[in-house]
């Protein structure tokens, strides 16, 4: 089945519904009213759907782009892969983010839901992928996360692009009589030999009825007119003109401002309140109880931030461990040894070799990684709307479909009548794919019905609600001998952060989670004696999907006891790194990384190079960080980032989420922890989380290889070698070894 | 009570004490500038007041009155951009966005201060600690500080600055 014909038959997931309220045309459906329209109930009567991502009426012609913004510049990658392909400039189009929808299911997710390294092409892992990638379809998962939204775009956007183009030239070829092969599609018309323009929106109607091309070629690379050049954010001007409207923003007639007071625990509702001063207090209008708290409603935000500060709530104790040193006690225990957990990787017999190893060949370590929270900077907000026969939610969501379905439960409306309006965020990171202010919110509207509310998260409460990045343990043992890294074995401990997020959603996770050991087991190190295992630790915090998840963790974990390997075999941490490497690709960007860096010249007194190499997401990285020790403590001067995730769609996205990516493995790792005492979150504010601030911000240099068949997204890999390269950096230059995060509670920063 | 805000009166029937972030926003509509913390961490409320930078969130309605308020909607649009706004376009900034307003408002201040005390072009630790006080999740630091330059180039040195590439 060609893929021109797979998205045609696609439209049986849309058109079973597309029919209710239209015609199908061939494989083009024309979809009336407001049910499943990509456009939701804001289309044009007359608007043409001619796939879920290419709606054009009279006026204009609108691409979807479902897969959510959150700053990563997806809308501008997905509507330029449409674009390239249907022959429209930039400006030329209106964007709308559709509805939730079987139709934009995240077909590429597959990749990363099986226990396998991205890079393991067998045959097993690629049919478990193929089985996972049909039961993901079919599931309807519409996801925006995992650094999959470039893949899952790919091809599908190009062809939908083009499917729409040829239907535009066939109309164009009925409606004048002209040969088909004499007309040239270009800036959003039809063009004529004698040079007249019959724009897209004069052919829409004609257009629709035409037969689906047999197959369409999608355009090669080199004649790429948008694609593998720089293009420009759509919402560039909008940003620096204070016109980009988030879902804070939103404004509607009637719209009253409300918060949320939420568990701090996370462990139900509210004991016993007293509201009473706060119903007193000007502007407060309704308190009303929701599921795991109080929902205050007033005229004002500011009014009703104060209003939820004049409650006064008896919460019940943590359902999970209540005390951060309770935390850390049950990864100890759960680590008595090295042995034991679920095996992810046993080459040759790590144990028999460190257990036979004279005690001068030894290396031993631990380390620690913390919780550490999202907290981007628009809190989490959500405008909703109950009438009679239908609940409208505004968010910015990383779920849609899954959000629709828990809305339609919670609220006891049939799915139809959830009408959810994607929105521009303010950041995630991970954040938004949880449902703490859904709920709230959906509670709150269904006691207050035909009232428009706006709800917002204080920062304070966001911060409590906040899901973490799981905490972490590794033991490691090691082997080195005559100036080589011989054997290692290391055994990582933490809870479950698939379990734990999908517990959420109420749904049962009965696997081994890959992401206690990933970016452990799938690393291309060719060690004879290599042996990963992995314990769950149960109990602890809730924790949450953070940038490149399980990466984070265990890339410090592997990155730094390689280092401390290295240098006690006398051998230099390039060097011994590629000899260990087998895979090209990887070994490529570390070459590059080292090229760039001029890695190993000499120093200044006080300086150091690090060095720490992953391969999460399918993407090899490489990073070389540079610090100095100077009288503030240390600065970090320089990053070179060398990586390879295939083809580049826009070269300055990619390069500001790599630079991005950097910067958030280095401010996490330097300043970072969330810690609980009496079950609630200790950090309240960025005062104490800060992330980084522009002062510690170090210069990146990139260079980006595509050597790489497949394209990959580039969100997530860049953030796991920074915290390593750094603490390798330090070592370099101070001789100081740091084995937990964050690193500002053993060393001081610039 | 009446405030000024870009240019135009408004009159609003607010406590005394509310902050004048949540006036902005809640009665007046004035969005650009964004709640990120509400307690001076974060630099996304950033405004002038009488020329000066603050952070919207801490100054009340009544600090507000009689004095001058310039939001990012005032500071340039259309076809009539500030210098800053221009070198984080040219630039590339920003990714979500959300700090962005704060940070052009930061620097807008930052730079008409060094243009009217003759201070000259700034170097890169000037820059970090004047801005400082905003805060990026996404990351956009980088780019930050070479549109501050950029901008610090057309504003304080007009006549020298030679027209930009960006560096793509």
């Amino acid at each position: 089945m060609t893929l021109a014909q797979a998205l045609s038959r696609r439209k049986f997931l849309i058109g079973s519904v597309a029919v209710l309220g239209g015609v199908a045309f061939g494989s083009y459906s024309l979809l009336r009213g407001p049910k499943e329209h990509p456009l939701g109930s804001d289309a044009p009567d007359d608007a043409m759907v001619f796939n879920p991502w290419v709606v054009i009426d009279a006026r204009t012609v609108t691409l979807i782009a479902p897969h959510a913004d959150f700053g990563q510049g997806v809308t501008t990658m997905q509507t330029a892969l449409i674009a390239e392909e249907l022959d429209l400039e930039p400006g030329q189009f209106e964007i709308s983010f559709g509805g939730p929808s079987a139709a934009y299911a995240n077909t590429a997710l597959a990749d990363l839901a099986i226990p396998f390294a991205t890079s393991d092409r067998s045959a097993l892992a690629d049919g478990l992928r193929a089985a996972t990638d049909a039961s993901v379809a079919f599931l309807g998962v519409q996801i925006t996360g995992g650094s999959t939204s470039a893949p899952d775009s790919f091809e599908k956007l190009r062809m939908a692009g083009a499917m729409a183009r040829e239907a535009l030239l066939s109309a164009a070829a009925q409606k004048t009589g002209l040969p088909r092969e004499s007309l040239r599609s270009h800036a959003g018309a039809v063009h004529l030999p004698d040079g007249t323009g019959l724009p897209y929106t004069t052919l829409a109607t004609l257009a629709a009825g035409q037969p689906p091309a047999a197959s369409i070629a999608l355009r090669p690379a080199e004649s790429w007119r948008l694609l593998g050049k720089p293009l420009r954010n759509v919402h560039d001007t909008a940003i620096v003109t204070g016109a980009l409207r988030y879902c804070i923003d939103l404004e509607a007639e009637g719209l009253a401002h409300a918060t949320l007071l939420l568990n701090p625990r996370k462990s139900g509702p509210a004991l016993s309140y007293d509201a009473a001063r706060a119903l007193s207090m000007r502007g407060a209008e309704r308190i009303v109880e929701i599921a795991d708290g109080l929902a205050i409603v007033a005229d004002n935000t500011w009014r009703a931030f104060q209003a939820a500060d004049a409650i006064d709530v008896d919460w019940p104790p943590s359902a999970h461990l209540a005390e951060q040193a309770d935390h850390w006690a049950a990864l100890e225990a759960a680590l008595p040894q090295t042995g034991g957990g679920t095996v992810w990787r046993d080459d040759g017999d790590a144990a028999q070799s460190f257990a036979e190893a004279p005690q001068a060949d030894r290396i031993e370590a631990s380390y620690r990684v913390p919780y550490v929270a999202h907290q981007p900077l628009e809190p989490l907000s959500v405008m909703i709307k109950a009438s009679a026969d239908r609940l409208d939610i505004w968010a910015a969501h990383q779920l849609p479909g899954i959000l629709r379905r828990r809305v339609a439960w919670r609220s006891g409306l049939s799915m139809a009548q959830i009408q959810f309006h994607q929105q521009i965020a303010g950041g995630s990171f991970g954040h938004r794919f949880e449902f703490t202010a859904i709920d709230g919110a959906v509670d709150l509207a269904m006691q207050m019905p035909g009232r428009p509310l706006k709800v917002t998260l204080r920062r304070e409460v966001d911060f409590a609600q906040d899901h973490p990045r799981p905490i972490g343990m590794a033991r490691a043992q090691g082997v080195v001998r005559e100036g080589r890294v011989e054997a290692c074995q290391m055994v990582a401990a933490g809870p479950s952060l698939v379990g734990s997020t999908v517990s959420r959603l109420g749904l049962p996770y009965p696997l081994s989670d890959s992401q206690l050991a990933i970016g452990l087991f799938d690393q291309p190190y060719a060690l004879s004696d290599f042996r990963v295992a992995a314990h769950q630790v149960d109990g602890l915090a809730p924790v949450g999907f953070w940038r490149s998840i399980g990466g984070s963790g265990n890339t410090f974990f592997l990155e730094s006891f390689l280092d401390e390997m290295i240098h006690a075999a006398g051998a230099d941490p390039m060097a011994e790194r590629l000899r260990l490497l087998t895979d090209p690709l990887a070994r490529k960007v570390l070459e590059a990384a080292a090229e760039m860096a001029n890695w190993g010249r000499k120093m200044g007194p006080g300086q150091g190079q690090g060095v720490a190499f992953s391969l999460v997401y399918g993407v090899p990285v490489a990073e070389v960080v540079e610090v100095t020790e100077t009288d503030q403590g240390i600065r970090i001067d320089h990053v070179h980032v060398a990586c390879d995730a295939g083809p580049v769609l826009d070269p300055v996205n990619f390069t500001k989420q790599v630079e991005g990516g950097v910067l958030w493995g280095l401010g996490h790792a330097i300043n970072c922890k969330i810690t609980y005492a009496q079950g609630q979150a200790e950090q309240a504010n960025y005062y104490d989380h800060p992330g980084l601030r522009l002062g510690q911000s170090p210069r990146i240099d990139l260079r980006i290889l595509q050597n790489a068949p497949v394209l990959r997204g580039i969100g997530e890999p860049p953030v796991p070698p920074a915290a390593p390269a750094l603490a390798n950096a330090i070592f370099a230059a101070t001789g100081q070894r740091l084995r937990e995060m964050p690193f500002a509670d053993h060393i001081d920063f610039a | 009570m009446k405030l000024t805000v870009n240019g135009t009166e408004h009159e609003v029937d607010v406590e005394a004490e509310m902050p004048l972030l949540w006036v902005l926003r809640d009665e007046l509509g004035i969005l650009g500038p964004k709640y990120g913390c509400g307690v001076a961490q974060c630099g996304a409320c950033t405004v002038h007041l009488a020329g000066e930078a603050v952070r919207a969130c801490q100054v009340t309605a009544a600090d507000a009155e009689g004095l001058a308020i310039l939001t990012i909607e005032g500071l340039g649009q259309g076809d009539a951009l500030h210098a800053v706004q221009k070198a984080w376009l040219l630039h590339q900034v920003s990714q979500c966005g959300y700090c962005q307003a704060g940070q052009i408002m930061q620097t807008a201040a930052f730079l008409e201060g060094r243009k009217a005390s003759n201070a000259g072009l700034p170097t890169d630790p000037e820059i970090d600690e004047a801005l400082s006080g905003n805060l990026c999740r996404c990351g956009t630091y980088p780019r930050i500080r070479a549109a501050v330059h950029t901008a610090a180039r057309a504003v304080l040195a007009p006549l020298s600055a030679p027209a930009e590439e960006p560096r793509e």
